[in-house]
């Protein structure tokens, strides 16, 4: 029998072992999830990013909205109210890696879109408090005046598909030509108007 | 949720769990055999310890967790077992108090529906003015205005540069009740064309110092006569040939001093040259029919109804800015 002495004192027992028992809560909790059909499967009306949509959540990425604003409404009845349905986990399939957060210093934004109108966003990105006087959140005025750059979407589609979103080549030689004469806020507002569709129908 | 791809993955699960949970007691009992050294064990007289020596003759006794710790660890081994026969653990076992987080929001709901239901259904019974006369309705009318309205139209429901003041008697589309209450169910998406391409920068000039003398702003009167029949050719369809507008596209009366964008030269031709919204984006007000229910929508109705149909007359229209 193995021994606690033993163990202590051989060291390939010693990793073996711990190895192990520090691993059981992600093989419990982590592993069975990946085959789990309501973690893996797009909820009706969840697409892959277009392309505008993918370089504005990249833009969301930089800026660091993700600082302040979370993209997950739980189950309380007093986010529901305020936000609408709660989030699944079949909305995230294809945010790789999802914008879930844990802050608030902002509102979440997991069902912004369609909330305002594109105008609302143009005005609330350049300076928050023409619209909000009471916001505290940063103006991104550089926004509006940066131009995409359309080559560098093919490479981060590409990227996207080695983890398993959906693209095709179609798209993939499509993407440039859908970025052309777009600012980054205009992607960033594309983005943010498509964030949690597929379940806004559902009170 | 329990929806695996197999059953492979509920027996993983919960084979895995209830070998950690036996695991555990299995070491807190052989832990638990262990006894504190009292007496010399060692034939050389001494106590029996772990054998690490620091210090030159610090040693360390071997001895086992006090009992009530111990006691502790298995009391953790019985709230596991407990927890696991009530609540959704093992796999596919559901737990037997049938416990889901999507089902306790639905009490959550549920609950509160039935408090708040008689109350809304209260407040849909009666018209809109007699819902703003009421001072709880406007309490919660508040509220909900500062949810769901202020992010666009301010706290203040004063409205700011492209968003509707909502406390003054000037109305796109209607102020009375039942308009109002689509606005918000249905949402507005009133969409200016832009008139560069077809008038001209000349053109625009022109009919812009025509817009401004229609609401008695200081205007070039030449320009503003050879606007005159521009603005009939291209705006009267919509804002009317008096300029009056039209709440039927929500096209703003121009010949009074509230502007959504502004009246200066430069606002208005903008505004004329490159329109006001785009064809096929959400360019206005989003509608809220998913998003609130009959209820919500009757109060907030009630509210911005109120907020220009106080007891006091309506504050004077701000004076026009040049």
């Amino acid at each position: 029998m193995l021994s606690q002495e033993k163990v202590e004192k051989n060291l390939g027992w010693m990793i073996v072992l711990t190895v192990l028992v520090v691993s059981v809560g992600g093989l419990v909790e982590i592993v069975p999830l990946y085959f789990q059909k309501s973690t893996t499967t797009a909820v009706t009306g969840v697409t892959p990013y277009t392309p505008l949509q993918l370089a504005g959540r990249d833009v969301y990425l930089r800026e660091g909205c993700y600082n302040c604003h979370s993209q997950m409404i739980r189950p309380f009845r007093a986010e529901t109210e305020r936000y609408g349905h709660y989030s699944v986990a079949g909305e995230f399939v294809y945010d790789h890696p999802f914008q879930w957060g844990s802050k608030r210093t902002g509102p979440d934004l997991a069902r912004v879109g369609g909330r305002y109108s594109d105008d609302w966003h143009r005005v609330h990105l350049n300076n928050p408090r023409d619209v909000v006087p009471e916001s505290n959140m940063p103006g991104y005025p550089w926004l509006a005046q940066t131009p995409l750059d359309p080559g560098t979407i093919a490479p981060r589609m590409r990227a996207l598909r080695t983890v398993g979103v959906p693209y095709t080549d179609d798209d993939i030689a499509k993407a440039p030509d859908a970025l052309k004469g777009k600012t980054e806020q205009d992607a960033l507002i594309a983005y943010l108007q498509n964030l949690g569709l597929a379940l806004r129908n559902v009170r | 949720m329990s929806d695996f791809t197999s059953s492979f993955w509920s027996w993983y699960v919960s084979i895995l769990t209830i070998v950690s949970v036996l695991a555990c007691a299995f070491l807190l009992y052989r832990m638990g055999r262990m006894r504190v050294a009292k007496a010399p064990q060692a034939a050389d007289g001494k106590t029996a310890t772990t054998g690490h020596v620091w210090d030159e003759d610090l040693a360390e006794y071997n001895n086992p967790l006090p009992r009530w710790w111990m006691w502790l660890f298995y009391i953790t081994i019985v709230f596991a077992c407990i927890y696991l026969a009530l609540y959704p653990g093992l796999g596919k076992f559901p737990g037997l108090l049938g416990w889901t987080s999507a089902g306790a929001y639905q009490d959550d709901v549920r609950a509160t529906q039935a408090t708040v239901a008689p109350m809304y259904a209260k407040y849909l019974t009666m018209d809109i003015p007699a819902v703003a006369a009421d001072p709880a309705a406007h309490a919660t009318g508040e509220r909900l205005f500062l949810t769901y309205c202020a992010q666009c139209h301010g706290s203040d429901a004063g409205g700011s540069k492209g968003f509707p003041n909502l406390r003054d008697s000037d109305w796109l589309y209607g102020g009375d009740p039942a308009t109002i209450k689509a606005s918000i169910t249905n949402g507005r998406n009133g969409i200016m064309p832009a008139f560069g391409p077809a008038l001209g920068d000349e053109k625009i000039r022109q009919v812009v110092n025509y817009v401004r003398t229609l609401s008695g702003l200081p205007a070039d009167s030449l320009l503003a006569q050879l606007g005159r029949p521009v603005f009939m050719e291209n705006c009267a369809a919509c804002h009317g040939a008096d300029g009056k507008g039209n709440q039927a596209v929500g096209a703003p009366n121009l010949t009074d001093s509230i502007w959504l964008y502004g009246s200066t030269i430069p606002t208005l031709i903008e505004t004329v040259t490159k329109g006001r919204g785009e064809a096929g984006t959400l360019t206005r007000m989003p509608a809220h029919k998913d998003l609130l229910d009959d209820g919500k929508i009757q109060l907030l109705a009630a509210y911005v109804w109120g907020l220009s149909h106080t007891a006091a007359a309506p504050p004077p229209p701000a004076p026009a800015k040049p």
